[in-house]
């Protein structure tokens, strides 16, 4: 196949993934949707009904396994699982027409970064069960391909700066805690809802959206699982290979370019967030917070100082 | 600072927001009494030991790291005067009022300045206040034995008991080998077993740690006496590595600029490319520099590319292409027809598009010094409002577009000046007689006349030139090399998953009651399912040993 049509193709894939990705998003929430409706009437019922009856109520609902909302999730799964297949499937044909790795520019990084996300979401559904952050991972993925319009680019060579072979390694390691980073502020920012939820309940919230989220313990366990992947692949790409390929591309090391202050704030406050995690009054909602201001950091670096800021990375990543 | 968990060392006080400790409050001294946050009287060695430990604390540090965090992005946002320096200059005629306060601040040199120095000194102090004890206490938990068991094991997170028919050696001793089996680290006494596993995980933190301490000195060496600059080399001309050769040269405090290796580069070619069409014509290509390069007086030239990505290495020195631009050739006559300046002039892009702007300067001219100012264009192309613009960046159909200027270049003032700017004020722009500056618009091979018999200006061709950026980063694999270990000692603290268990056997009317329990040191989901497959397995070895290998089982009891 020629190029011009492997790019035809890799446009077609990414418009079909976003489109299957955008249904498994409103799959998934409609699967809140029908988890919120479903607490909503039980506690109708449980206000009407004698108060013998209350108390079986909550175990009866969640024995239930073939609740709508159960459906729902599984469908939103599948589209999504769809959508990744049809993103990898465009990424690859984008690669193919440019005859390079697929992540040369701002376009190409967002694309890769979205199926990023989405595979290591997906692994870890298979592995952790998180399937409960579906609509966070779904939604950021469709806003990312639909937002990736904006900086579209045919495929092309690269600018020179870009042809070394630092380009797959710094740029892999990059998007794959990029993928890892929006997995675990997913995770944080449930984590804070729920907390508060139980904060004010005063116990355990065991039905309505938060019910099919896990206890806030094990939201805590996957953020700081997630992140302790995550950190070491960040500190490899922006204080390892990025310095070295620096050197290579611009004659030094490190030079404090507004790319570079960001990724070095990033891993700062990320590296903060696993010292909170040990330290008294920081532990859960401290931390939490500190993982969501990281990823904070992480995508204005990817989107304020690519656009506003200008500097040796205005090429874009 | 630490990675999680906290060791004894540097763990906070468990009962963190007591109605006593605010947020943010330095976490509680032992030796505090309870309600204040300091003893009312305290003598300066017990102050300053009090001092040290907040600033050694957990809490201190990670306050540190959210203070680094934030005093580092002004840097990203204001232009920084080693990074940009135009864009400093810049900057100040934009903000006149701003500026100047900025300037007290210190933001134009974030990285430099003197608070953004004492958050990661203090970071840095509070790093080695923490490893070195930590390490001292870890050097002693490598020699001592796993703790030994609570009184009542039935209390910890992860419990088992079972009975058993064998013996309560028997039980201690198969438990033993079950647990060395995985990777415990055990210790026996009277019918107990204390095991623990995850050593390494202290080991990585305080490696990781260390190796951090390491790139900040790495990096100190490396500023300290390391030196980068740039110089602009003509086509068909050289580059000898003196001072005097460099257009901007910053060395650190303890490079003398008696150091520099005295290598010689001869540019023949540099060539530039670019896309020439699609939706990205006039993107760049490939920049290569080629020529010959004499590595010290009297040897032989060998012939060298440059490109980017792809640095030429002379003696610990690298010689970097970071640009390529181009250099008009300019003959000038005066007003006698002698020719007072003739050769390449480099003139500096401006945009994407290699509009470059640039001056020649005329000393020797008379009866006055000239000054000839203007733009570039590769290739010429009419803009909007029919201002001449570059339509490509590579020489396709070059124009040099020049207005002049006449009087004293102010040279001889003693100041220094930039090749690449005119002092005017004891210029005044030569006009034409009709009135209005008289510019010149020539193409190679023209030649233009200059009004009132000043002489003429020639354009003979363009030649590139390669702005190569020369630098010695001495030590620089020693930053590059600890962070390596750095990640290396990150991922045992982060994956090593320190556990303690221990195994109790007594015996309760010819039976042996055995219990199992777990610990572990960082909260995990798994500790109760491994804690049944131990069970499981001390119970199957018992079985096992006895329906399979009764001598050695009895050789075991004996």
């Amino acid at each position: 196949m020629n190029p011009e049509a492997l790019a035809e193709l890799a446009n077609l894939g990414v418009a079909t993934a976003t489109v299957a990705l955008a249904i498994g998003w409103l799959l998934h929430l409609a699967e809140w949707a029908a988890a919120w409706a479903a607490a909503r009437s039980a506690q109708l019922v449980r206000v009407g009904a004698p108060a013998s009856a209350s108390a079986e109520e909550p175990t009866r609902a969640t024995a239930t396994t073939d609740h709508p909302a159960d459906r729902l999730a599984r469908a939103g799964l599948a589209a999504t699982v769809l959508g990744t297949a049809l993103l990898a499937a465009a990424v690859l044909a984008r690669g193919l027409a440019a005859g390079r790795v697929p992540w040369g520019n701002m376009y190409e990084f967002a694309v890769a970064g979205a199926l990023v996300v989405l595979v290591v979401y997906l692994g870890l559904v298979a592995r952790a069960g998180i399937g409960w952050l579906a609509p966070i991972v779904t939604g950021f993925a469709v806003l990312v391909l639909g937002l990736s319009i904006l900086v579209y680019l045919p495929p092309g060579p690269l600018v020179p700066a870009l042809d070394s072979y630092w380009l797959v390694l710094h740029v892999a390691a990059a998007a794959i805690a990029g993928g890892a980073f929006v997995v675990g502020a997913g995770a944080a920012a449930l984590f804070l809802v729920k907390d508060r939820a139980e904060a004010r309940a005063g116990g355990p919230v065991t039905t309505g959206v938060l019910g099919r989220l896990p206890t806030t313990a094990a939201m805590d366990r996957l953020g700081f699982q997630v992140h302790a992947f995550a950190f070491p692949l960040w500190t490899f790409a922006a204080l390892i290979s990025g310095p070295i390929w620096a050197q290579h591309a611009w004659g030094r090391y490190w030079g404090w370019d507004p790319k570079e202050v960001w990724a070095f704030i990033t891993w700062v406050v990320y590296a903060g967030y696993l010292h909170a995690r040990a330290t008294a009054g920081w532990r859960g909602r401290g931390a939490a917070v500190l993982a969501l201001v990281g990823f904070v950091t992480f995508l204005f670096n990817f989107v304020g100082i690519n656009l506003f800021v200008s500097g040796l990375h205005s090429y874009a990543f | 600072m630490s990675v999680p968990p906290a060791s004894p060392a540097r763990t906070a006080p468990a009962a963190p927001d007591g109605p006593a400790a605010t947020a943010g409050s330095p976490a509680p001294d032992p030796a505090e009494r309870p309600g204040g946050r300091r003893p009312p009287e305290l003598t300066p060695r017990e102050l300053g030991r009090w001092a040290w430990r907040q600033l050694t604390s957990m809490r201190t540090a990670l306050l540190l790291l959210l203070v680094l965090a934030l005093a580092a992005v002004p840097g990203s946002l204001v232009p920084q005067q080693g990074v940009d320096s135009i864009a400093v200059a810049r900057f100040r005629i934009e903000h006149p009022d701003l500026a100047p306060w900025l300037d007290r601040l210190g933001v134009f040199s974030v990285y430099s300045s003197p608070w953004f120095s004492a958050v990661y000194l203090l970071l840095l102090v509070s790093v080695i206040g923490c490893i070195v004890p930590r390490t001292a206490v870890y050097a002693r938990a490598l020699r001592a034995r796993p703790p030994s068991a609570p009184q009542r094991l039935e209390r910890l997170p992860a419990f088992a008991s079972y009975e058993s028919a064998e013996t309560v050696e028997a039980v201690i001793a198969g438990a033993e080998r079950v647990l060395r089996a995985q990777r415990f680290r055990v210790d026996s006494h009277a019918g107990t077993l204390s095991a623990e596993k995850g050593y390494l995980r202290e080991a990585g933190n305080l490696v990781f740690h260390a190796s951090l301490v390491v790139v900040l000195v790495g990096v100190a060496i490396g500023s300290l006496w390391g030196y980068r600059g740039n110089a602009i080399v003509v086509e068909g001309s050289g580059f000898s590595n003196t001072l005097t050769q460099y257009d901007e040269f910053s060395a650190g405090a303890l490079a003398g600029a008696s150091s520099l290796p005295p290598f010689t580069v001869a540019l023949e070619a540099m060539t530039a490319d670019f896309q020439t069409g699609g939706s990205q014509a006039g993107q760049p290509k490939s920049f290569e520099a080629t020529g010959t390069l004499t590595p010290a007086p009297g040897a032989d030239p060998a012939p060298f590319g440059i490109s980017v990505n792809h640095p030429l290495t002379v003696e610990g020195t690298s010689v970097f292409l970071v640009g390529s631009g181009y250099a008009p050739v300019v003959t000038v006559r005066d007003g006698a027809g002698e020719v007072v300046s003739s050769g390449p002039v480099p003139f500096l892009p401006a945009d994407s598009s290699y509009l470059s702007e640039g001056v020649v300067k005329v000393p020797d001219a008379s009866p006055e010094q000239l000054g000839l100012e203007g733009f570039f264009l590769p290739t010429a192309a009419r803009g909007a409002d029919g201002v001449p613009v570059s339509a490509f960046p590579e020489a396709v159909d070059p124009v040099l577009s020049l207005f002049v200027w006449r009087g004293d270049l102010g040279l001889d003032d003693g100041v220094p000046q930039s090749i690449y700017a005119l002092d005017k004020d004891e210029l005044s722009v030569v006009e034409e007689p009709g009135g209005g500056p008289t510019r010149l618009l020539l193409r190679p091979g023209q030649t233009a006349p200059l009004p009132d018999g000043l002489g003429s200006v020639s354009f003979d061709g363009v030649r590139e030139f390669a702005r190569l950026q020369i630098s010695s980063a001495p030590l620089a694999w020693l930053p590059l090399t600890a962070l390596v270990v750095a990640v290396s000692g990150l991922l045992l603290s982060l994956y090593v998953r320190p556990r303690r268990a221990w195994v109790r056997a007594r015996s309760v009317d010819g039976r042996t009651v055995v219990e199992v329990a777990a610990l572990d040191r960082v909260a995990r989901a798994d500790t109760g399912p491994d804690l049944d497959e131990v069970v499981a397995a001390l119970r199957a070895r018992g079985r096992s040993d006895r329906r399979d290998d009764p001598a050695a089982t009895d050789g075991d009891r004996a």
